[in-house]
């Protein structure tokens, strides 16, 4: 007598669907650009309007001094929104998405740290745009600054919105709490607000030296040397180039974070 | 992309799994073994904390086991948290991540980020909403909707872009009737156009016995029954409840009641008693007549569910809903 073993039911595997890289991002980055647009309107007029209170506050104070001094002031504020928005607001919004268990969400989606934490980053990164070309535009014409070179805001504030990002990001996930991302954020804006607003050569000694490894210093420099009219084309390469190398750093960080976040 | 290969029937298979959170002194899973198949609806039944989300996050690859395999369509998913995420479709008990996104934006991105081109995810946002009747609230964020609402809103956020399993945590919870019906019945569509297997958590016992293909029944972290509803049912086939009500202190000094009293689960003036079919209609008789009558105000007797199933085979915790 034979016997023929029955082989256990087979069953092809499912074909799986993933994103690419850039789909992700894409998707990421649409996603958390709506959510802004709807639920941090209120936070991004305040950040315009905070950089535009300190121009108008400095202009009673310092509307004589040299182009050097007011040109810094301009092209700090200006830098300061991006700041607000890209380093505190996004440090926030990591800082909770970790502490609320919401970065199950995208832990359980066939996606990528690095779309995930980018496409954020992204997001915050654009919606500075606006204040910060509205900061430096207002300012330039408050303190009688060369609108001849003014264009060099956009490369600067996307440069800046990618350091800044990228810090903010990497605050945020880090921190162990919530409330710990928060005040890292807040403090390392008040940073890039004070280190950025008053020019260098009113600075101290320690706080000069404290603002050269602050990312976002080259970008602002960029943008006060052009609204004086004397860029080096040389120094904007390379200011720029420190800056968004500080950003990808902090990116890098950010999206090792994110995974360790996901991964408990 | 996409991936193919040759896998058993059995599309989950849990073995020995061990779960122990850092600082806690016992195991949120204990040595969980658990076969599911294709297209099945299988259920993890139990009262909180009994281990059920834990588990769920490991099987969407949230969390690593510490000890113990899980294989999901013939792939370690224990050792690769990415790879469950190419299969299952993962419903937490809350989705923080899409509070301040429209219902609508909701949907696209989560079946954008599963693979779907922008066109083709519009499309499927459309019919799920039309499914579970979100369009009127398609351009709302999460946050500003009832819960029952938002509940729906990450019930369709899971069913984008059809994944083959769906893990779902507690995905009726807050609903009405309504909703609930049309979550089941969309569940049920995929089911049965695609086979897709579900596998969901709940601690509502009716909705056990109604929807579920079968149920592991978890207590403490360990599986203490895993079968058919009516299989377990079967086993403690001979109990049934009386539940009383009473209108006031119930009387002492009468034999039915002080027989009842020890073995009565009390809520105030609600007992609940287990007992064999024939003790119970005889109590019930009893009681009918006699002259406690008076102090009682209402009373039922009902077949064994799978609570009674959960406290027969040992379960010490009282907290399954039954709605």
């Amino acid at each position: 007598m034979t016997e023929t073993a029955t082989a256990p039911p087979r069953a092809v595997t499912p074909d799986v669907m993933r994103p690419g890289g850039l789909a992700a991002f894409t998707a990421v980055y649409a996603g958390q650009l709506a959510r802004a647009r709807f639920a941090r309107g209120p936070l991004l007029f305040v950040a315009s309007l905070q950089s535009l209170g300190i121009l108008l506050l400095l202009r009673g104070v310092v509307h004589h001094d040299p182009a050097r001094t007011t040109s810094a002031i301009v092209a700090g504020s200006t830098v300061l929104v991006v700041a607000f928005v890209a380093l505190n607001l996004l440090a926030q919004r990591f800082g909770a998405l970790k502490a609320s268990r919401a970065l199950d969400y995208y832990g359980a989606l066939p996606v990528g740290a690095g779309p995930v934490v980018l496409g954020t980053a992204a997001s915050y990164a654009t919606f500075t745009i606006p204040g910060a070309l509205l900061t430096c535009i207002v300012g330039v014409a408050m303190y009688g600054l060369s609108f001849s070179q003014v264009w060099i805001v956009v490369p600067v504030v996307v440069v800046a919105g990618i350091a800044m990002s990228g810090l903010g990001a990497a605050i945020g996930l880090l921190a162990p709490r919530a409330e710990l991302a928060t005040v890292a954020g807040q403090l390392a804006m008040t940073a890039v607000l004070f280190l950025g607003v008053i020019p260098p050569s009113h600075l101290p000694v320690v706080a000069r030296t404290v603002r050269e490894i602050v990312p976002s210093m080259p970008a602002v420099d960029v943008l006060a040397d052009a609204l004086r009219g004397s860029l080096s084309w040389w120094a904007v390469g390379w200011r720029l180039a420190v800056t968004l190398a500080w950003g990808l750093v902090g990116l890098a960080i950010a999206a090792r974070a994110f995974r360790r976040a996901c991964a408990r | 992309m996409s991936e193919s290969g040759v896998v058993s029937a059995a599309v989950l298979d849990v073995r020995g799994v061990v779960k122990t959170y850092r600082g806690a002194t016992t195991p949120a899973n204990d040595s969980i073994d658990l076969e599911v198949n294709a297209g099945e609806v299988f259920g993890l039944l139990g009262p909180n904390g009994a281990g059920k989300s834990t588990l769920v996050r490991q099987l969407a690859g949230l969390t690593r086991p510490d000890r113990g395999s899980i294989t999901l369509f013939g792939r370690d998913i224990g050792g690769d948290a990415g790879a469950a995420a190419s299969y299952v479709a993962y419903l937490a008990q809350d989705e923080p991540a899409l509070d301040e996104l429209p219902v609508g934006l909701a949907v696209e991105t989560t079946a954008r980020l599963r693979g779907l081109a922008r066109a083709q995810a519009r499309t499927a946002t459309t019919q799920l909403l039309d499914e579970l009747d979100l369009g009127a609230v398609a351009s709302r964020p999460l946050r500003k909707l009832s819960g029952g609402q938002r509940r729906l809103a990450c019930v369709a956020a899971a069913l984008a872009a059809d994944r083959p399993m769906l893990l779902l945590d507690e995905p009726t919870t807050g609903l009405d009737p309504v909703a609930r019906r049309s979550v089941w019945a969309a569940i049920d569509r995929r089911r049965a156009e695609r086979g897709t297997t579900v596998v969901l958590v709940t601690h509502n016992v009716i909705e056990a016995e109604t929807v579920l293909d079968r149920v592991a029944i978890l207590d403490r972290g360990r599986v203490i029954a895993c079968d058919t509803p009516g299989r377990l049912k079967a086993r403690v086939s001979d109990d049934v409840r009386l539940d009383l009500v009473w209108r006031r202190t119930p009387p002492t000094r009468d034999p039915t009641v002080d027989a009842l009293r020890p073995r009565a689960d009390v809520d105030g003036l609600r007992w609940s008693i287990r007992l064999d079919a024939a003790a119970a209609r005889e109590a019930l008789g009893r009681l009918m007549t006699g002259s406690t009558l008076e102090a009682l105000d209402d009373f039922t007797l009902a077949t064994a569910t799978l609570e009674d199933v959960y406290l027969a085979l040992g379960g010490r915790d009282d907290d399954l809903e039954r709605e």
